[in-house]
């Protein structure tokens, strides 16, 4: 009540001081941040307007249904579930290292900055995990007329509509050496895929059932590129505000706010931070949730 | 504190909070986000299932991704206005950030009806495009009595 008389009175505008009651350096940290959202806007909209030019886009569900240590069990929305809690419980622990900067608690602002980095150090393994999975992980997919092992790229998308049992029938006929041995082996772990090179190519040929089989068709090209552009631009983000945060631990340590009188320059390592969660938000709507 | 023992720009000292009522104010925020994280995340199961189901309803399907964007909207919200404070700070501060943001508006839905309007255009002057990717799964099961056939050979 006393603050909102005392702001009605103060003219906010006649010189002498800033008209928006706020240090130089964070109301150009907000001013950055509004730029970077729309920075972060445009990408994310473009990623929309693509797919919205599309028939058809991958299912989210469908491409990051993997989990650490779960092997091929179809878990969708559970290992980014566990990136978007560690990423809002470090955006609660910055609030606290602010807060104890608040009060002068040097101790406290070190130990909740400390937490910070272990989250944003976290959240970059995770992203790093999942990458090299989607990377790495070759899926059956048909292309061309063949059964080609691919996995998620920027060149090629193994994520689209299913194949009919009579495309596939044919593809098999056309189909490496190679790709139907890996073939075999998915469908009956017990084969060796040395063995099964060496067979001739009609008795593997033979193996296969067309019919069993759920390979999916080559999908929309643009879907890796905005996937490793965005998260990539974000993790990248992240891995800066882990910098920031570490310098500004250091710079605690050493006692360089103290003799300054105010940890202010939390507040804006801080508020970077704080973004970093909020684009998160947005990255996971538009990419894993819709 | 003296405001301007702080920083000689701030005339108005920042209303802090006392611990125990910032403490709340935290802890309060912290769970609501979790819960909207975890309501979104059920919804995320649920248009999953969907999805799975025989023939899905494509507007049941688009009311709910609605609803997880207003959700979204709203833990932005709690983020930009608890944890960055920008809820207190004074007006003039918070209209210039944003009173700029609305240009989104106009951004997403342009944008989005332009990425319609592609595809529509394509569809309609480009037949082999309309063709090769349009899905086919949910069409009336003309295909579905041949496909079992090479099996059964």
């Amino acid at each position: 009540m006393d603050t909102t008389a005392t702001t009605h009175r103060t003219k906010w505008w006649s010189g002498g001081k800033s008209p928006f009651n706020l240090e130089y350096g964070k109301v150009m940290m907000w001013y950055f941040l509004m730029s970077d959202a729309f920075t972060f806007g445009a990408f994310l909209i473009s990623y929309g307007t693509i797919r919205f030019s599309h028939n058809y886009w991958p299912d989210p569900n469908v491409v990051f249904n993997a989990f650490p240590g779960a092997g091929h069990a179809n878990l969708p929305l559970a290992f980014v579930s566990v990136m978007t809690f560690i990423l809002i419980i470090s955006s609660v622990t910055m609030v606290l290292a602010v807060h104890a900067g608040h009060k002068g608690d040097k101790q406290g602002v070190i130990k909740w900055l400390g937490w910070t980095i272990v989250g944003g150090l976290a959240f970059l393994s995770c992203q790093a995990w999942e990458w090299h999975h989607l990377i790495t992980g070759e899926h059956a997919t048909l292309i061309d007329g063949q059964i080609q092992w691919v996995g998620q790229t920027t060149r090629v998308n193994p994520w689209g509509e299913l194949a009919s049992t009579s495309d596939l029938t044919a593809a098999i006929q056309n189909s490496s050496q190679h790709s139907l041995a890996l073939l075999v082996q998915e469908q009956d772990h017990s084969q060796v895929y040395e063995q099964l090179m060496g067979m001739p190519k009609e008795k593997l040929i033979s193996m296969i059932n067309a019919s069993d089989l759920h390979i999916r068709e080559n999908g929309p090209v643009a879907f890796g590129g905005f996937f490793y552009g965005i998260t990539g631009f974000h993790g990248f983000h992240v891995f800066s505000g882990v910098v920031i945060n570490i310098v500004m631990l250091i710079m605690a340590q050493q006692d360089v706010f103290k003799r300054r009188g105010h940890y202010l320059m939390i507040e804006k390592a801080g508020l970077y931070w704080h973004f970093v969660d909020l684009v998160w938000v947005f990255v996971f709507l538009v990419f894993y949730l819709i | 504190m003296d405001p301007h023992a702080v920083s000689s720009e701030i005339s108005v000292p920042h209303e802090h909070h006392s611990d125990a009522d910032f403490k709340k104010r935290v802890k309060k925020t912290t769970i609501l986000l979790s819960i909207i994280t975890v309501v979104e995340l059920g919804i995320g199961l649920l248009i999953y299932n969907m999805h799975k189901g025989e023939n899905p309803s494509e507007l049941l399907v688009l009311m709910f991704k609605g609803v997880v964007c207003i959700l979204t909207l709203a833990k932005a919200y709690y983020i930009v206005a608890v944890f960055m404070h920008l809820g207190d700070e004074i007006r003039n501060f918070i209209m210039t950030i944003v009173v700029p943001l609305l240009l989104f508006i106009w951004f997403i839905i342009a944008f989005l009806m332009d990425g319609n309007s592609f595809k529509d255009l394509r569809n309609k002057f480009d037949p082999h495009f309309k063709e090769r990717t349009m899905p086919k799964q949910h069409e009336p099961a003309k295909k579905a009595p041949e496909q079992p056939q090479p099996g059964r050979q």
